[in-house]
Parts: C-alpha cells; sequence; structure tokens
C-alpha cells in the first residue's frame, strides 16, 4: 500500500466520525498550546530580566561597603561595616588600566521645592561618569559637568516625571530649587528611560557627589559603580578593586564586588530551569491527550471490527492494519498539534496586548519540540490499539454484521 | 487445484473441545462450481475459512496451487488472499463511509496497483454489473441486492482463482438473490472456480457438485474422488 493512499484512507476513517476526531484533536491542541505558552511565559520572564540588567550598564561592577561571605550566610547589614567607602576610595579605581569609568555613588532623601511646589525625592550624589555607566540620555540641558569630584558646586539634574511636577511645561533650565537645606542651579532634565533595578531615574534629582555628602552631612558612599574596560577586564577589574581597597583600608577586605554578569548568569541559569520545569509541567497534557488518542482509537477499533476483518480477507498484512491505524494517531496528534500552535500565537499575541512592556516570544526550540513530542505521543499510544486491531481474528472479525 | 487432507479443526468451547472439522479430505479442480451444505454447525463455515485461508487447520495438509498453505508465514497467506481469492459474504462486508467505487478500489489500493489503473478497472467492473450510476453511493444508499453486486465486484477485482461465497444470497430477497446467483455463475462459466455455502436447496441445485457436510465430515460428494 502507497504511502498517500494510507493518508487518504486514515484520513477518511477520522473524517467518518467527526465528533471524536474533533475531541481528540482539541485534546491534542490545548496540550501543545499549554506547553508552547508556558514556554514563552518563562522565555519572557529570561528575557525581561536580561533585559534590565543589561540597562543598568555594561561590564558593571557594583561595590558595595562591608564583607559578604561568598560561601553564603545574610548579606551585610547596614551598620556591620567596620570601615565607610569615602570619595577617596572611589578615586582612587580611576587610574588603573582595567577600568574605563568609576561613578561613586551617594543616596538620601530630601525634599525639593521651586517656589511653592514642594516634593520629597531621592537624590542622587554623583559624578559625570554616571551618565555613561548608566546609560542616560537627556532630555534638555547638560549632565552634572566634568571636574573635581571633591568640590561640589550648586548645580542639579532632575528626572522628567519631577520636572512634570515642579516646573509643569516651563522650561527648568537655569533655575534655582531648593534641596533640603541649600539651592542648586538646574542645568539639564533627564530623558525618560524607565525604571531600572527598582530605581526610577524619572524621580529623582541627581547633583555632584561631593554636594550630596555635604547636604546629608556624611563623608560615606552608598556604592561604587565601576566600569571595566570590555568584557574581557571584568574579573581584572575586581581583583584590581579588591587590592585597592584591601590597601587603603589597612589590608581589611571588607567591601564586597559584585559583578553584573555574575548576577546575570546566575538569573539566567534560574530562569532557564523554571521555563524548562513549566513546560515539562505542561507536557503533562500532552501525555494525557496521548491516552486519550489511545482510548478513543481502542474504541475506534473495537467499532470498527468487521472492516479490520475485511481487510485482513482481501489480502492486508497484519503490517498493513498497524500501518493504517498508526496513521489515523499521527494525522490526529499533527493537526492537534498545527491548530495547538496557532492556538499558542494567538496566546502570545493576546498576552502581548495585555502586557506590552513583557517581551513574551515563541522560541523555535519549545515550538519544534511541542509538535515532536505531540507526533510521539500519537505514536506511542497509537501502538497498541494498532497491534490488537492487527491481533484480531479475521473469522471472529467477519462472524458479527 | 485445491487439495485438502486430512483435516482437523477444533474449537473450544468453554472447557468442551469441539469438533468443527475431523478428518476432511477434499479436492477442488479449477473452473469447478461447488455448493457446499449441511445444517448449521456442520462446519461448513470453517472449511470455506480454511479454503479461504483466514482459518489455519489445527492438523492436515492444504495445498493451493501447489503451495502447502500450511507452511506459509501469515503475510505470505495474506498476499494468497490477496492475489488468488475472492469472499463474498453473506452480510456484504462493505465499509459504510466508502462509496462503491472505493469499496470495489480497495484490494487494489492493498496490492500498491497505481491509482489510473484502479479508477479505470473500477469503472469497467461496475459497469459489467449494471452499477455504473452507483458508483458515488454509499452502502447505504444502495439495495441489497446493488450491495451484493458491489461485494462481488470487489472480490473479482483482482482477477483471482477462486472465489468463495458464504450464503451469498442468505440476506436478499428471491429476486436479486437469483440476480447475485447469475452473475457468479457468469464469473464460473468464465473460468473462476465458485465454491459456495448454502442450505438453500434450490440454490445448490444448480451447482455441478454438491457437497453435504454433518459434524464436521463430508457425507456426500457428487463429484467426489
Amino acid at each position: 500500500m502507497k504511502t498517500g493512499d494510507v493518508i487518504q484512507f486514515s484520513a477518511g476513517a477520522l473524517s467518518g466520525y467527526p465528533t471524536r476526531t474533533f475531541l481528540m484533536i482539541l485534546a491534542m491542541a490545548i496540550g501543545v498550546a499549554s506547553v508552547i505558552l508556558l514556554t514563552a511565559l518563562g522565555e519572557g520572564a529570561r528575557r525581561y530580566v536580561t533585559n534590565e540588567f543589561t540597562s543598568l550598564g555594561t561590564y558593571l561592577l557594583i561595590v558595595l561597603p562591608g564583607r559578604s561571605e561568598t560561601t553564603g550566610g545574610p548579606p551585610p547589614l547596614l551598620g556591620q561595616t567596620p570601615r565607610d567607602l569615602t570619595l577617596e576610595d572611589a578615586l582612587s579605581l580611576t587610574r588603573h588600566s582595567a577600568i574605563r569609568r568609576v561613578a561613586p555613588i551617594t543616596v538620601g532623601s530630601a525634599p525639593v521645592s521651586w517656589k511653592h511646589r514642594d516634593r520629597e525625592v531621592t537624590v542622587l550624589g554623583s559624578t559625570e561618569a554616571l551618565f555613561e555607566i548608566r546609560h542616560l540620555s537627556m532630555a534638555q540641558g547638560k549632565f552634572i559637568p566634568a571636574g573635581d569630584p571633591t568640590r561640589g558646586p550648586a548645580v542639579c539634574v532632575i528626572g522628567y516625571k519631577l520636572k512634570r511636577e515642579l516646573f509643569g511645561n516651563q522650561s527648568p533650565l537655569g533655575q534655582w530649587v531648593r534641596i533640603g537645606e541649600r539651592r542648586f542651579r538646574v542645568i539639564g532634565e533627564l530623558a525618560k528611560k524607565g525604571q531600572s533595578l527598582g530605581l526610577d531615574m524619572g524621580d529623582v534629582v541627581v547633583v555632584p557627589v561631593a554636594s550630596a555628602q555635604t547636604l546629608f552631612n556624611t563623608s560615606s558612599l552608598f556604592r561604587i559603580l565601576v566600569q571595566a574596560n570590555g568584557r574581557d577586564a571584568v574579573p581584572r577589574a575586581k581583583e584590581t578593586i579588591l587590592t585597592a581597597i584591601r590597601e587603603r583600608h589597612e589590608g581589611e577586605d571588607d567591601v564586597t564586588v559584585i559583578t553584573q554578569d555574575a548576577l546575570l548568569s546566575t538569573f539566567d541559569r534560574i530562569l532557564k530551569t523554571m521555563t524548562l520545569s513549566v513546560a515539562g509541567i505542561a507536557a503533562i497534557s500532552l501525555s494525557v491527550a496521548g491516552i486519550l488518542i489511545m482510548n478513543v482509537m481502542l474504541i475506534a477499533v473495537s467499532q470498527r471490527t468487521s472492516e479490520v476483518g475485511l481487510l485482513k480477507a482481501i489480502g492486508a498484512p497484519n503490517i498493513q492494519i498497524i500501518r493504517l491505524f498508526l496513521a489515523e494517531s499521527a494525522i490526529l496528534s499533527l493537526i492537534g498539534a498545527g491548530f495547538g500552535v496557532i492556538l499558542a500565537f494567538l496566546g502570545t499575541w493576546g498576552l502581548v496586548r495585555v502586557f506590552p512592556r513583557f517581551p513574551f516570544t515563541v522560541p523555535i526550540w519549545a515550538l519544534c519540540a511541542a509538535v515532536f513530542v505531540a507526533l510521539v505521543t500519537g505514536l506511542v499510544f497509537g501502538v497498541m490499539p494498532a497491534r490488537r486491531a492487527a491481533k484480531l481474528d479475521p473469522v471472529q472479525a467477519l462472524s458479527r454484521r | 487445484m485445491i487439495h485438502l487432507a486430512g483435516i482437523e479443526r477444533t474449537f473450544l468451547v468453554g472447557d468442551e473441545a469441539v469438533n468443527a472439522l475431523s478428518n476432511v479430505n477434499f479436492t477442488v479442480r479449477q473452473g469447478e462450481y461447488v455448493a457446499i451444505m449441511g445444517p448449521s454447525g456442520s462446519g461448513k463455515s470453517t472449511l470455506l475459512n480454511i479454503i479461504g485461508l483466514l482459518d489455519r487447520p489445527d492438523k492436515g495438509i492444504y495445498t493451493l496451487e501447489n503451495l502447502n498453505t500450511t507452511e506459509l508465514t501469515d503475510d505470505q497467506r495474506a498476499s494468497m488472499r490477496r492475489n488468488k481469492i475472492g469472499f463474498v459474504f453473506q452480510f456484504f462486508h462493505l465499509v459504510p463511509r466508502l462509496t462503491a467505487a472505493e469499496n470495489v478500489e480497495l484490494p487494489m489500493i492493498l496490492a500498491d496497483v497505481d491509482s489510473a489503473t484502479r479508477k479505470f478497472r473500477v469503472q469497467e467492473a461496475l459497469s459489467s454489473l449494471g452499477l455504473s450510476d452507483r458508483t458515488k453511493h454509499r452502502p447505504d444508499q444502495l439495495s441489497g441486492g446493488q450491495r451484493q453486486r458491489v461485494a462481488i465486484a470487489r472480490a473479482t477485482i483482482m482477477q483471482p482463482d477462486v472465489i468463495l461465497a458464504d450464503e451469498p444470497t442468505g440476506n436478499l430477497d428471491r429476486t436479486s438473490g437469483i440476480e447475485v446467483i447469475r452473475i457468479l455463475e457468469d464469473l464460473n462459466h468464465k473460468g473462476m472456480t465458485l465454491i459456495m455455502v448454502t442450505h438453500d436447496p434450490d440454490l445448490s441445485k444448480r451447482a455441478a457438485r454438491r457437497v453435504q457436510l454433518a459434524d464436521g465430515n463430508i457425507a456426500t460428494d457428487t463429484g467426489g474422488f
């Protein structure tokens, strides 16, 4: 029997029982769609986190005061630090070849007011290096000018949200705002960038680091952001930072250096595992569909006993009977998988409309795997009914009407 | 051409072994017209199934065209059924979802005949049986006589040497029964061996040779050797 004839015969047999065929295709479609959709969700989460990290800046190292054991234990809490990070620590790092940029950061919260409007916002003390390291861009004006970081001119750069709330549609450039007890001249407005790891860059005011230290009456830094000289330089930069700070802190390892790559690869691994396990759970629904196919094919065999008997009487060998029934299961799974793929794409499309910021994508490997698993399921669960059909005794099968 | 020697067939009914056939010796030559008769349970259907290679004897040797069929594998037996034997059943056994033409085409699909030849031969066979206007009808749209004629077209489409008919008129009225028998006899005149199981004495009288079975044995045989 030719392959085309097998397919035609089996497809004909399936269309002879439309309700049953429809239900089986539906079961298979739901199984395939859930595998693809859940994988898309997991993959979307992974890409979302990766994007967030990338927007933090490239080849980034974060220096935190306090020592955290790499073998575990609780993260360093405030007050445990024996020695604060200082502006001098940060400046000492700029002279090394592995390091391209260094941005010291002081963070505090202070009321910002202009005329009668008053807002409590996050005040970020830093240098001009922050602009490049965090990939900021300006809506208007200039960022904090380069210069001696130990001196703090009274200038500030405000986030777009703050600008809107304080100034409305007026230009903020050249205006004097009051931050805490001091007055600063606005020299620029940050462009809209969105959130980056929890800190909304629209709702901040950036001032020179020395000004911030004076403002909050502190000499310590919240952290130091370091940009390495390329991806390969990241480990070298980390070593350099640790050595330099140790020298300055009288031989004590009292800082922690987090590299962005390490964080990123950890999250990447976690989210990949999560995606796979979610896809695995969804695959259970595929096997349920497979059992359904087996069940329904068994019914089909017993309903079509006399047809099988006839096929044997007119000379179909056992292997041919098996092939005919397997072809039916395969056609069912493939059509089901096809509808499942369509369903999954509709679902993804819907999710993208509801959550436009979340990067849902259907990974090609998940698509291929789901269709392949559907076909294998159909064939594996089709074997038993097909063998049962082939084993039928033709005399018995034909003795029924 | 058909030669059975010492054929035995036993069925287990519950714990009891029932001898459907015991020590049957039977020879049919090419082109014969044989009617097999007997009360129900006498083993006539079993005999026909063994001749048609649907059933295997427990003992004895069955030779079909000088080939000892008892030594053949299932696939070889299937191939012989495909090419040498045509079955006509009391309940027609047409595939209900297929049209008349598709039912007749089925044996040729199994035998890998190419599509164009298939279509041509189906049309030829159906029109020679007066069914050329019924090719697209499904079995439930055909009368009993028409269904049996479709079944005969299917049984003969591969040009078999033997036609085995199990009560071919058992489900038909008198007129269409006679019509079906005439068609079968016609095929017999053209050289096909016709073996027919029946318990209608009028029908059996038309056969050149009559075999009477009783309790799994041949009681009388008008053309025996």
